[in-house]
């Protein structure tokens, strides 16, 4: 239907309407107040510039005062930012009101062309590149043709095999950690060996394992080595038999890397027992061995089996037995 | 000849001896450029651009992007002789021991907010007027490359200072590239120079942001740039306005004090943000350390919603024969957004297959004329909206008394059935404005005044509308259905008489579904009617 309608007569187009003159085109008087305006902007903007310079000499850096609403805030950077913003946006406010004011705003219409070239033009251009091509005789000579194809197919691995040595070769690195029987846990921070009455009922302690005396701890360890000792009543425990044996009278150890995509799960809830990480809300229930019971992630943070040694220090009875933290394609998670 | 006009005419006599460019000066001088504030939506884009080179280029001076640790012992007290890397005491040491140097931080972070910002709105506006249309479709295509480069180099930025903040979100890209099948792993190690977080990801994503991103960006935009000055800028329809011609202003004076003064303005106007509106306060969230973490942890606004779709991913993994697949990441950051972004690029040639058309367009559509685009956009829109929400789910638990569960479970629903609810409601939307259009230009406008005629009815005085916005309401061509392998109305020939081809016509049918544009003829049978 719209199509025999697009064929009936259309409104016309009337055509580019009559230019308004403003009053700044016909009343020297306005058009010597816009000026005036313009040049007062101008300045404002000098105003500016010489705030700027004066704050950044006489203002003290350490100076902080107090503004509603902003609060304590460093007067000097306060200052310099004020005087910018000032120096920058009246030059532009200024220009603008200079245009719209005292230059032309008159309409003026400009003719598009079509961007298809003609005909001819068009079959020269097709001819000119056949007989070029030709000329290096592509076509004819397949040999050159493959073994060209061939040659820059694999110029590109050079750079390729040149990126190796980015990094070294993951082998087992993911799914190791420091912890191993009978390592210490201590504190973080601090490097002190804890003891089961160091943890009152309902406390939870971020732990690392004791290094060997002379290594120094990385990033790279506490990105995976961190745990999160928590203790709660026993009789609160809903494990099997197994998990069990990896508490301490109450006190459970789990991964604190998330299992999901690796951030720190900090935040423990005391009173429903849940571990919730910030980055993506996966929820684990730490009475059920860290069973995944909201967000995104697919498996319960890894459990550190614990016991006590000779002194009464809590000890790993042994490392993690799976990888921690977030998944990757080796990892056998069966 | 006053001495001022001679020395100009010297020098460009000069450059004109040496270059012949007198005549394209001349004539690109007066370009003309349409007026529309929507214009300027780009133009905010490429001042920020500016804003970051500028201000990112003085933070250059003391950043040092190393992570070898160092221990503090600038100005700022509560983190007096702690241990961190190099690149966060030195962001500490700008933020506080440069004079400036804090709000050259402030201004390079909001210019990037709004460098991305001013992008999105920019699409949404050449998307909802159907500028990307041919002759335009490569630029519309360095435009989605502009923001998804721009995405990166914004997550790149935010991840320089080492924070405890921004450290977390490397470790959340660390998963995504270790998550890859087969190769993630590898990916990962090479990446990080070994196992995360290594002493080389910041040196290495330094210069990545502050050489080769910028290069491909100065590239891009000169290119983007370059065609929109070439292909002559789009236009509005109006009166006098046609798709042979371009309506406005000179670029001399006029568009240069205009453009230019503007520039000034958004930068005034960020360096107010960066004065006053403290963003990024990296001094409160410490150095980063993998066994910690802030509450709240958030993304800027333009990953958000990436973060909104991994949050809400479904608990999903494979485990079988010693592998392990991570859904429950591939999907949400990487499949998704591939599909978005693919299909985003897409969209141009889509529509154009559909319609058939390949003619040149230079005037814009008002949206409620292009009903079914107008609806996918909003559909997209609300899609996108919903994920972003779900990206802040803890801060609008916390702050509107709700639980993050609550909001999950809503946003994991809300994501499939809303957009095709917001898809058909924007298409009636369109389609009741186009209908109001009709009433207005055949009856003209309500006026609220009522006259009694002598017999005692009452009559409510209806305005003609001025030639001018006539014209303005009823000048768009409407499509035309294609049918399945033949030919429709103006011997267009569709394609294939197959699947494809009947999927073409009923989409080409849909797009053709409209409310008829009201003609002359019609006004003028009405207008007899009523005497």
């Amino acid at each position: 239907m719209s199509a025999e309608i697009n064929k009936f007569e259309r409104f016309e187009d009337p055509g580019l309407p009559e230019h308004v003159l403003r009053k700044t085109d016909t009343d020297p008087i306005a058009a010597n107040r816009a000026e005036r305006q313009v040049a007062a902007l101008f300045l404002l903007s000098a105003v500016g510039t010489v705030g700027t310079i004066a704050s950044y000499i006489f203002i003290d850096s350490k100076k902080f005062i107090y503004l509603p609403i902003l609060g304590d805030t460093n007067a000097q950077q306060l200052a310099l930012g004020t005087g910018l913003a000032a120096s920058l946006f009246f030059i532009g406010i200024a220009a603008v009101h200079w245009a719209k004011t005292l230059m032309p705003d008159e309409e003026v219409i400009a003719e598009r062309h079509e961007f298809r070239s003609s005909d001819e033009d068009r079959a020269d251009f097709v001819s000119t590149v056949k007989d070029r091509a030709g000329a290096a005789g592509l076509g004819r000579r397949s040999l050159i043709k493959r073994s060209m194809g061939l040659s820059l197919g694999l110029v590109g691995l050079s750079p390729l095999i040149l990126l190796r040595d980015l990094g070294p070769l993951p082998k087992n690195q993911l799914a190791t950690t420091s912890w191993a029987a009978g390592v210490r846990l201590v504190t973080d921070p601090g490097n002190r060996p804890i003891k089961p009455s160091d943890l009152e009922v309902g406390a939870v302690a971020q732990v690392l394992p004791q290094l060997p005396v002379g290594t120094e701890r990385t990033l790279e360890n506490i990105g995976k080595d961190a745990v999160l000792l928590i203790r709660i009543r026993p009789e609160d425990f809903n494990l099997n038999a197994q998990r069990l044996s990896w508490t301490y009278d109450g006190i459970i150890a789990f991964s604190k890397i998330c299992s999901h995509m690796g951030c720190a799960v900090a935040l423990y809830e005391q009173q429903t027992k849940h571990l919730l990480c910030p980055c993506h809300q996966s929820t684990f229930d730490v009475t059920r061995a860290a069973k995944v019971i909201f967000g995104p992630s697919a498996r319960p943070l890894p459990q550190l089996a614990l016991q006590l040694d000779a002194e009464g220090y809590l000890i790993a009875k042994q490392g993690f037995t799976e990888p921690v933290g977030p998944s990757f394609w080796e990892r056998n998670s069966a | 000849m006053k001495q001022s006009e001679r020395i100009a005419g010297n020098v460009a006599g000069y450059i004109d001896d040496r270059t012949g460019a007198a005549g394209w000066a001349k004539k690109n001088l007066t370009k003309v450029f349409p007026d529309h504030w929507s214009f300027m939506l780009g133009e905010i884009a490429l001042y920020s651009f500016v804003i970051l080179l500028l201000s990112g280029t003085f933070l250059t001076f003391w950043f040092d992007p190393s992570q070898q640790e160092v221990v503090y012992n600038g100005s700022y007290a509560p983190l007096s002789h702690v241990t961190m890397s190099a690149s966060y005491a030195s962001t500490l040491h700008i933020s506080f021991d440069i004079r400036g140097g804090l709000l050259m931080r402030q201004i390079h972070h909001w210019a990037a907010l709004i460098f991305l910002a001013a992008i999105v709105v920019h699409l949404l506006r050449v998307f909802f007027t159907g500028a990307f249309r041919k002759p335009r479709e490569a630029n519309w295509l360095i435009g989605i490359g502009l923001l998804t480069l721009g995405i990166v180099e914004g997550f790149l930025g935010y991840s320089l200072p080492d924070d405890l903040l921004s450290g977390t979100g490397i470790r959340i890209a660390e998963a995504i590239i270790q998550a890859l099948p087969v190769v993630g792993s590898y990916a990962s190690f090479f990446a990080f120079g070994g196992a995360f977080p290594g002493h080389v990801f910041i040196p290495r994503i330094y210069i990545v942001h502050v050489l080769l991103l910028p290069g491909i960006f100065l590239a891009l935009i000169t290119v983007h740039l370059m065609l929109v000055w070439y292909q002559k800028h789009t236009q509005y329809p109006g009166p006098g306005r046609k798709e042979t011609n371009v309506v406005g202003y000179p670029l001399m004076p006029v568009y240069m004090a205009k453009a230019g003064g503007f520039f000034f303005i958004v930068f005034g106007l960020t360096a107010f943000l960066g004065a006053v509106a403290s963003i990024n306060p990296i001094w409160l969230y410490g150095p980063y350390t993998p066994g910690q973490i802030s509450a709240g942890s958030q993304p800027d606004w333009y990953m958000g919603w990436l973060d909104g779709l991994v949050r809400m991913a479904p608990p999903l993994e494979t485990h079988a024969f010693g592998h392990t697949i991570s859904w429950n990441i591939l999907i949400p950051g990487l499949i998704i957004p591939g599909i978005l972004f693919t299909g985003m690029a897409l969209y141009p040639f889509i529509e154009a297959w559909i319609s058939g058309d390949k003619k040149e367009h230079h005037l814009l559509d008002r949206p409620r004329n292009v009903p079914n685009r107008t609806a996918l956009g909003a559909m997209s829109l609300s899609f996108m909206l919903i994920s972003l929400a779900n990206g802040g789910n803890d801060i609008i638990a916390t702050h509107f008394h709700l639980t993050i569960n609550g909001i999950m479970w809503f946003t994991r629903f809300g994501l499939i059935i809303v957009p095709p609810i917001v898809f058909v409601i924007t298409k009636r939307i369109c389609l009741s404005l186009q209908r109001a259009d009709r009433e207005l230009v055949l009856h003209g406008r309500e006026t609220g005044r009522l006259v009694m005629t002598p017999d005692g009815e009452f009559l409510e005085v209806h305005e003609q509308l001025s030639p001018e916005k006539k014209w303005t309401l009823t000048q768009h061509i409407q499509p035309v259905a294609l049918t399945a392998g033949g030919e429709d109305a103006n011997g267009v020939r569709s394609k294939a008489a197959g699947l494809k081809g009947k999927l073409r016509a009923r989409m080409s049918l849909a797009n053709a579904t409209q409310v008829a544009i009201p003609t002359e003829r019609e006004a003028r049978e009405l207008e007899s009617g009523h005497h």
